[in-house]
């Protein structure tokens, strides 16, 4: 068998499809960062406690009414979505004139609060959520197992990822949205209602979270935390793709993915590091990131 | 005329304080997780099995009041020993409860032994705590890494889990389990054919079950715990693990561990442990205060909360014996002296080397149709008992048990 620097190549073809596919996760964390940066301004700190939500919520949904995985990836989003909007309404609004610190700081005290009220409901240990039937097993590939449920976890990452991203840079409604981040008032003057479009993508972005959260209840420990072990990694990702940009975020999300597998069969003791080592070297290198806009 | 009045105020404190000899102040903080991987294993139920102990205690001894504080070390080894500086300095607290997270609780142990007070631990599980680092201040009380590998690892290998594989949590707790397993397995006639150490709190571990499968080991031995343990064995249901013929072994489980995976996931785990609530009529009786005092519905107590309840009640009855809690060597001193004896462990006895001997248990989790009520999650596979469920004493190279 081929070896590369000592390991047989499938297993590193193996560890290259698992790295792509944390990527997915990363991708499609980042890329709802990433949308509500560039639209509103906002550095939503809560995205880690809306992913956490998500999961949560398909537990409930779970318990309390028997809907599954399949129901839950669709309600789950929109409830938690809907919390979003009030959240903007409520609060975020009034912070756009600010520094970016405000919207921090507000969003950072929102998740610790989420994340205290959950931990205060269901402990830290855990909350059990199984696959759905639909999605048990795997095919072996020859060099790795690969579990379906992995499977559909990159395609529907990848199909979202695009569809958000052919929405903003390439539709007419797109268009609206980023003119109106550049310059609302003129967008206001051509009789678009520039405020609710700005509610409705805090709101979609939030939805991503959560969608992220019920993707990852079946195969990640649905806890209280699982957002914050997460939203650093995820704040990494969209620094170093650029913040704000939709295309970095999702080839950033999936390109570190990739690379954090690797390390994790070269020098796992330092695979919740590598990101970290990459976005100091980025930002030495380009201020921007990778495919930001401003120099 | 000053000096005479100072002097006879200090009399008249010195009578006074003789009259009320009898009465004793015990001060007991509960150094624990709040927040984070292990908080349901210990956290605020620790605190909840202290304050029973304490009660308890008290209703035999009424000269005695006993108070119990709490604060979050955040699994920081810097912030738990400035927490514990700051209690025993300006709180007076006379004794350090729990403790989860190994590396939190060796450097709480120096402290403990520099400032002359108490330690007990029932939440860490190095066994270095009571092996080269044993402290005459400490007393390791519910588990270690030795114990955990020994009973688990030693069932296992017998069973013709012959060949490992390991996953090991990159700090001392993960380290002290990997080493101490290996050397259980080597022993038994096993062969370890590799280990992968991973961060502490990895939320992704198909990367390392991978590695783990290529090694075509039988058994995977999980040297970590909390969460980390959760993941792993849920993406490990996920990969095909235990259907392609490999097994998980959980080297350190506990019942919330159980309840967060579901009995469907974690069915068949074989871990040792040495405190179940159902294991027998006291148990249960205390399984019913302790979930009134902690006051959240569904919840299990872990054995590191039954450690504290045990370890606090043995503290009191030694500092009631020397009737001072002062001097921490000569309470450690004690309670090695008194046999140890309560609802939960049973009966039992602290070893020169800080050790405390009591029985442990290897439990494998019920299938889903087995578990008859809520909370219903083991079957007793072997009671291990207490003489052969610790490291000897000479093998654990402790100072004191030397000199």
């Amino acid at each position: 068998m081929v070896e590369i620097f000592g390991i047989p190549s499938a297993a590193l073809f193996g560890q290259l499809l698992i790295g792509l596919i944390n990527g997915s996760f990363y991708a499609l964390l980042s890329l709802g960062l990433a949308v509500i940066f560039g639209m509103l301004n906002i550095i939503n700190f809560a995205h880690g406690a809306q992913y956490m939500l998500g999961a949560v919520a398909a537990y409930l949904l779970l318990q309390s009414t028997g809907l599954g995985y399949w129901p839950a990836l669709i309600i789950a989003p929109i409830v938690v979505g809907a919390a979003g909007i009030l959240i903007e309404r409520f609060f975020l609004q009034w912070l756009y004139k600010l520094d970016h610190l405000y919207g921090l700081l507000l969003t950072f005290g929102l998740a610790l609060i989420l994340e205290g009220v959950a931990r205060h409901h269901f402990g830290s240990a855990g909350l059990p959520y199984t696959l759905p039937d639909s999605l048990r097993g795997g095919r072996n590939l020859g060099f790795m197992f690969l579990p379906n449920y992995r499977l559909w976890v990159i395609v529907a990452s990848l199909t979202v990822c695009l569809g958000t991203w052919f929405v903003i840079e390439r539709t007419k409604f797109g268009s609206y949205l980023r003119a109106a981040t550049e310059n609302p008032t003129l967008v206001r003057a051509f009789g678009i209602n520039v405020p609710r479009m700005i509610t409705l993508t805090y709101g979609f972005g939030v939805a991503l979270a959560a969608f992220a959260g019920v993707m990852a209840a079946p195969i990640y420990n649905v806890s209280p935390n699982m957002g914050s072990e997460l939203i650093i990694v995820v704040f990494a990702v969209v620094v170093i793709g650029g913040m704000g940009s939709i295309l970095g975020a999702i080839v950033t999300g999936f390109g570190l993915g990739v690379i954090e597998g690797l390390t994790k069969v070269f020098f796992p003791e330092a695979s919740n590091t590598v990101i970290f080592v990459i976005m100091a070297l980025v930002l030495l290198v380009r201020p921007a990131g990778l495919f930001g806009r401003r120099a | 005329m000053r000096k005479t009045l100072g002097l006879a105020a200090l009399a008249a404190a010195l009578v006074c304080g003789a009259a009320n000899a009898q009465q004793i102040n015990v001060k007991i903080g509960v150094l624990t997780d709040m927040a984070s991987l292990y908080a349901d294993d210990t956290g605020i139920g620790s605190v909840a099995a202290a304050k029973l102990a304490a009660q308890d205690f008290m209703k035999d001894h009424a000269n005695f009041k006993v108070d119990v504080i709490s604060a979050d070390h955040q699994n920081k080894a810097d912030i738990g020993t400035q927490i514990v500086n700051q209690w025993i300095d300006v709180e007076h607290v006379d004794m350090i409860a729990d403790v989860p997270n190994s590396g939190v609780a060796l450097a709480v142990s120096e402290v403990v032994k520099q400032k002359n007070k108490v330690f007990v631990a029932s939440g860490p599980a190095s066994s270095d705590l009571t092996g080269p680092k044993c402290s005459p201040n400490t007393v390791h009380w519910t588990y270690d890494t030795w114990m955990l590998a020994n009973g688990t690892g030693k069932a296992i290998v017998k069973n013709g889990g012959d060949t490992w594989f390991f996953l090991t949590s990159d700090y001392a707790f993960g380290h002290a389990l990997e080493r101490d397993t290996m050397a259980v397995v080597k022993a038994n006639g096993g062969k370890v054919l590799g280990a992968v150490r991973h961060p502490i709190n990895t939320s992704d571990f198909s990367s390392f079950l991978l590695q783990a499968q290529a090694s075509k080991a039988k058994i995977i031995g999980l040297a970590n715990a909390g969460g980390d343990t959760i993941n792993a064995i849920k993406q490990g249901a996920e990969f095909g693990i235990v259907a392609g013929g490999q097994k998980f072994a959980g080297l350190l489980i506990f019942a919330p561990d159980v309840a967060a995976l579901g009995l469907k996931t974690a069915q068949g785990l074989q871990f040792t442990e040495t405190f179940y609530w159902d294991l027998n009529d006291g148990t249960r009786a205390w399984t019913k205060r302790w979930d009134k005092e902690r006051n959240a519905a569904g919840k299990l107590p872990s054995m590191n909360m039954a450690g504290v309840y045990a370890g606090t009640l043995h503290y009191l009855k030694a500092v009631a014996a020397i009737k001072s809690a002062a001097d921490g060597k000569a309470v450690v001193a004690e309670m090695k002296k008194l046999p140890t004896d309560d609802a939960l462990f049973g009966k039992g006895s602290v070893r020169v080397d800080g050790r405390v001997l009591h029985p442990a248990y290897l439990f494998e989790v019920k299938k889903p149709e087995e578990s008859k009520y809520p909370g219903d999650l083991y079957h007793v596979r072997a009671t291990i008992p207490a003489n052969e469920a610790f490291r000897p004493l000479k093998d654990g190279n402790c100072p004191l048990a030397s000199g």
